[in-house]
């Protein structure tokens, strides 16, 4: 385990270099298939979904993505999803529901993309409405944060019947900047704001709000995700053997108990 | 138990001082604000309600009955100056936390209801919040019950971190189960509901009603005018904006409200 500070797992989580859903996507999942569009509206480029095979295992698979190049991170709005995303996703888990296959969601956004076209399509509804169904979706859901989990951008992809985090991500109900200018009225007091907010993963498990953290420390990107893959491959299996009704009883306990 | 009752020893402070109009900065008399159902007389402002007032306005006579008042929070995270606001809201408010749960009838239909309060807090929604909410909608699916739940709120509550935000997932996963039940939800949307309450079950209503001129958005208007330099068009994230965009039913004046819920109860009985 690593020893950084929380607001030191905070820059971890937003680094320049970090992966995020794409690599995951490209290094775990084999033939892919980019599926596009929310039927609604349009098709955002921060979320990247589609379906493909993990080990051999059909999956689907959404992931929030920002880019590499500048050029693409602008096109991806820096990894923000609009609510053409979260229905864009949402479709696609009903889709994997309807072939009863797995779904793996890669969470990594310092939340929901801010704009008044975001709110005049509706972007608290759009998150609402993935909250509720993903409540009710009769496939397994393994939910994964690999950057910066932020807030109920992030929680949108996030009611799986496994939630892991890797040992840097963070996951938080705001900034660590949103915070201390709300506390303190200044936001370079961030550092002290990541502290008292209790975001990383370690802190996660300790309120069993997720079940796995794996490790980061000393390793390349290449084991890490090798790591993961075998996690999320074994979940899966053990997921497939509850019956519907275990797997969404599974699901609303997870959260129920939440602050019970 | 009867409203008086129950609110009896809750109000510390004396409701019928008089208010000011934030809007118009008038003072008005409690009375006449009273007899013109919490709105400003001068400028028809729609001032807030509190949870009192709202129960009275809504419920018919003597049916409420409140559940899980007792129920306060801890500050599970040690977050910095949280118990004071706690106890300063307490106080303030005369209430244990930001919601007050029940059932009780309107206009001869037994319902389940919850009503929030904008002083408390800003009826931030931590792990009790969420909790007294959940237990709500599980009872109502039970008992077989509609809910009827009057929204307002700043958001998660920030200082319960993670726990509060898990609370939009836990429940919506209520709010999906009694839906799936069968049952009718109703909530109405008053000034101001924004953030993790818009996007969990503000918006998961069979019918969403909103009061005229609520504030009603997920971003807060101020962070999307520093992020994207955009001019906000007029009325933007007003009950209005939402109502031509497609994402609540109905504006209902306030003086109607009880009429309107009566009547949707009324539509939705099962015979």
């Amino acid at each position: 385990m690593s020893n950084l500070t929380a607001y030191e797992k905070v820059a971890a989580a937003r680094g320049n270099k970090r992966p995020m859903g794409g690599y995951f996507i490209k290094n775990m999942i084999d033939n892919f298939v980019e599926l596009h569009g929310d039927r609604r509206f349009g098709d955002d480029g921060a979320i990247v979904a589609g379906v493909g095979f993990l080990n051999g295992e059909p999956v689907t698979v959404i992931a929030m993505e920002r880019g590499d190049t500048i050029e693409e991170r602008i096109k991806r709005h820096f990894g923000c999803p609009t609510p053409e995303g979260y229905r864009k996703a949402l479709r696609l888990m009903k889709n994997a529901e309807k072939f009863n296959r797995p779904i793996i969601c890669f969470i990594g956004s310092s939340g929901a993309y801010c704009g008044i076209d975001a709110e005049e399509r509706g972007q608290g509804e759009a998150i609402a409405e993935n909250l509720y169904e993903m409540m009710g979706i009769k496939a397994p859901i393994i939910s994964v944060i690999v950057g910066e989990g932020g807030s109920g951008g992030a929680l949108a992809l996030g009611v799986g019947n496994r939630v892991c985090m890797l040992e840097n991500s963070v996951y938080s109900v705001i900034s660590p900047e949103g915070c201390a200018t709300i506390l303190w009225k200044d936001a370079t007091k961030a550092s002290d704001a990541a502290d008292v907010l209790k975001l990383t993963a370690q802190d996660l498990k300790e309120f069993d709000v997720i079940e796995k953290i794996v490790d980061e420390k000393d390793l390349t990107n290449e084991e890490i995700c090798d790591n993961l893959k075998k996690y999320i491959y074994e979940e899966i299996k053990e997921l497939k053997k509850m019956s519907t009704k275990e797997l969404l009883d599974q699901r609303y306990e997870k959260f129920r108990k939440i602050g019970r | 138990m009867s409203l008086k009752d129950f609110f009896k020893g809750l109000f510390g402070k004396d409701s019928q001082e008089p208010r000011i109009c934030k809007k118009c900065n008038e003072e008005i008399k409690y009375s006449d604000l009273k007899a013109n159902h919490i709105i400003c007389p001068k400028c028809n402002a729609y001032m807030r309600m509190n949870a009192f007032e709202r129960l009275e306005a809504i419920c018919d006579a003597e049916t409420f009955s409140p559940v899980d008042e007792e129920l306060t929070s801890n500050n599970i995270i040690n977050f910095p100056e949280y118990d004071e606001k706690l106890e300063k809201a307490k106080k303030a408010t005369g209430l244990n936390e930001a919601v007050v749960c029940g059932t009780c009838s309107i206009g001869g239909k037994k319902t389940a209801i919850f009503v929030m309060d904008s002083a408390f807090m800003m009826a931030s929604m931590g792990s009790v919040v969420g909790e007294k909410i959940t237990r709500l909608f599980e009872k109502a699916t039970t008992e077989k019950l509609p809910v009827v739940g009057f929204v307002t709120s700043g958001g998660a509550r920030m200082q319960e971190g993670i726990i509060s935000l898990m609370q939009m997932a836990k429940v919506s996963g209520a709010v999906k189960r009694h839906n799936d039940a069968g049952l009718l939800y109703i909530p109405v949307l008053t000034d101001p509901t924004t953030g993790g309450i818009t996007a969990s079950f503000g918006m998961l209503g069979d019918i969403i009603l909103a009061e005229p001129k609520a504030l009603i958005g997920f971003a807060g208007a101020r962070v999307i005018e520093q992020t994207t330099g955009e001019k906000l068009p007029k009325g933007f994230q007003r009950a209005e904006f939402l109502l031509e965009h497609g994402f609540i039913d109905a504006i209902v004046d306030r003086k109607d409200l009880k009429d309107t819920l009566s009547n949707l109860l009324a539509i939705h009985a099962k015979a």
